[in-house]
């Protein structure tokens, strides 16, 4: 076995880490849950952390690899969140079985969240760094006010749509039944999320990014992040490969959104869970796990959603520690000197040479 | 046939010629050479036959193809590879992944068959990695094969860059200022890669040189433009004693 693990290619081998990290944790995770040894606070908590997971990896897609800085991840959330929701709803009495509802309801917000992203990316990506941000900033936004709009009910007539309030739908009393009711969102969708399928999707989603870094398309992605003139000139199709990224970043986000939406009795669209802050949140995860590190991305992900909850009892001190703990990752990933003593000591463990934070992309 | 065929090219900045009616002929194999003083012009000319500008005026046809105002990529897809006299080398990836960027186009698969590693991505990834190793060894590169870009020494990236143009299997390559920066041993083994190259790749080459050692040794002809038109034009002993020349470079 270890002989196996040498021969591996240093990619390959990275990876698999990165797969085995993940199952290790869920294996842990269900031991503890069927052992009894989880409060039900931290359990109520496994599935946000999923999402939280997904949401950095897709966004490290946008912003390590791609190299463009986008503050709009919670509003491609958002639409995956209401798509699938939406969709789970209508569905209800015509497909039963959960699974397979679940999983049509991923792909509806998947796709949702890609043609948004393709639409968004037309223009945008035209556009450079602080621009960008701007522009997907306020998509995120945008995006959030028009849902609190939308009325949206089912009766015998079919679908009727409203920007103004829930009578203006004219429905029928007997059948009539509203699925979007404005800023009270969706309630009533099924909830599909557990734990185990979160953890399928993050492996999924990192299947899905790790062999598009190590491919050809991957190449020409990064090749454009390093020197867009020069990736030019050997006949790289910039456009193609950055709207392809940032596709796919948002609709992994949407796929984020899908699992949100399914452990949620009522789906709103607030500042709270859709708005910038949470944009901000993605990004802080990404910027710490270490910027193009997608194992980064989930170790930060999962500590910075679990310290705020697990310091609840510390009262007004966590927050002191939550923001000492935010500087000691940045100088353990980011400092010369810390990544030196890394390369140094963690060459000597088992698992063989340990590189920095932008090799390892 | 020529293999370039540049006619009355030029392109005005507003009131400035930068480029102003220049002809040039170049044949399969040759090994061109482009001087001039400083802000001659000579990289804005190289501009325009990439099509990162688009000229005013004047045809420019490779290997008998009118490529005239077209974009860059589709010039680099129609046979012509540069390199630039700022090195632009991808940093963050590693010199045999540089190399394999260039292989792009020649190589293809689907992203659905990269992503779900099916046969034909292990096939052709394969045969992506055989070229670029192939012509890492070309330029001696082969040990610093997983090194990253930025790592590599000066003269090396230099190197890397040529790999990697000639990765997009050209008709035609263009270099801007190869030995700008090298020390004159770095020079003279950069004269005989160029050389190697055009015999073994059977290559065209046409390159913009202040270095005169390296211009007279190499070049077979050459151009010299002085602002933005061509001061003389042909072999490369006659061009290089030609008075006007040396007025221009050194002055009266």
């Amino acid at each position: 076995m270890s002989c196996m693990f040498k021969n591996m290619n240093p990619k390959l081998k990275s990876n698999m880490i990165t797969y085995g990290m993940v199952i290790v944790v869920f294996v842990i995770v269900q031991a503890m849950v069927s052992l009894g040894m989880l409060s039900s606070l931290v359990q109520g908590l496994l599935v946000p952390l999923c999402v939280y997971v997904i949401l950095a990896l897709s966004l490290n897609l946008t912003v390590g690899i791609l190299g463009e800085l986008s503050l709009g991840h919670a509003g491609f959330m958002c639409v995956g969140a209401f798509s699938s929701a939406f969709f789970s709803n209508v569905m209800r009495d015509v497909i039963p079985v959960s699974m397979v509802r679940f999983i049509l309801a991923i792909l509806v917000g998947a796709a949702a969240a890609a043609i948004c992203g393709f639409l968004i990316g037309i223009p945008v990506l035209r556009l450079k760094g602080d621009y960008l941000a701007i522009v997907t900033l306020a998509f995120g936004e945008i995006i959030k006010n028009i849902i609190n709009t939308v009325f949206l009910g089912r009766d015998v007539n079919g679908f009727h749509f409203s920007i103004k309030d829930v009578a203006s739908l004219k429905m029928d009393g007997a059948t009539g039944k509203v699925i979007i009711n404005g800023p009270q969102g969706i309630t009533g969708t099924p909830k599909d999320s557990v734990f185990w399928i979160g953890i399928v999707i993050i492996l999924i989603t990192l299947f899905i990014i790790l062999n598009l870094i190590d491919s050809r398309d991957g190449r020409a992605i990064m090749a454009i992040r390093d020197n867009r003139i020069a990736a030019e000139s050997i006949g790289i199709n910039i456009t193609k490969y950055k709207l392809m990224a940032f596709t796919i970043s948002a609709s992994l986000a949407g796929v984020a959104g899908v699992l949100y939406a399914h452990n949620l009795s009522t789906l709103t669209a607030l500042p709270k869970n859709f708005g910038y802050n949470m944009s901000i949140m993605i990004l802080v995860f990404v910027v710490l796990g270490g910027i193009g590190n997608m194992r980064g991305s989930i170790i930060a992900a999962v500590i910075l959603t679990l310290l705020p909850e697990l310091l609840r009892g510390l009262a007004d001190y966590r927050m002191l520690i939550y923001a000492i703990v935010l500087i000691i990752m940045m100088l353990f990933n980011w400092s010369p000197k810390a990544l030196e003593w890394r390369e140094r000591n963690l060459s000597k463990l088992p698992f063989g040479k340990k590189k920095s934070a932008k090799e390892e992309a | 046939m020529a293999m370039l065929e540049v006619k009355n090219l030029g392109i005005s900045f507003g009131g400035l010629k930068a480029v102003n009616a220049v002809d040039m002929q170049i044949e399969k194999g040759d090994l061109y050479g482009l001087i001039g003083p400083n802000g001659a012009g000579k990289t804005t000319f190289f501009n325009l036959i990439t099509g990162v500008y688009t000229p005013t005026e004047g045809i420019v046809k490779l290997d008998g193809q009118d490529i005239t105002g077209k974009k860059t990529i589709d010039i680099n897809r129609a046979g012509i590879a540069r390199t630039f006299q700022n090195i632009r080398l991808f940093k963050d990836l590693s010199v045999i992944d540089n190399v394999k960027v260039g292989l792009h186009n020649n190589h293809p698969y689907s992203t659905i068959e990269g992503i779900l590693r099916l046969p034909r991505f292990r096939k052709v990834e394969k045969e992506i990695e055989a070229k670029a190793l192939e012509l890492l060894e070309v330029f001696d590169l082969q040990n610093e094969a997983n090194v990253l870009a930025a790592n590599l020494p000066y003269g090396k990236q230099r190197k890397l860059e040529i790999a990697r143009a000639l990765a997009t299997d050209p008709k035609l390559i263009l270099l801007d200022e190869p030995a700008a920066g090298m020390n004159p041993n770095e020079t003279i083994e950069l004269m005989e890669t160029i050389r190697f190259v055009r015999d073994k790749f059977d290559m065209t080459i046409l390159l913009i040189e202040h270095d005169m050692k390296l211009v007279a040794g190499i070049c077979e002809k050459l151009t010299v433009l002085n602002f933005g038109e061509v001061l003389a034009q042909g072999e490369t002993s006659e061009v290089l004693n030609n008075p006007e020349v040396i007025t221009a470079y050194l002055g009266e």
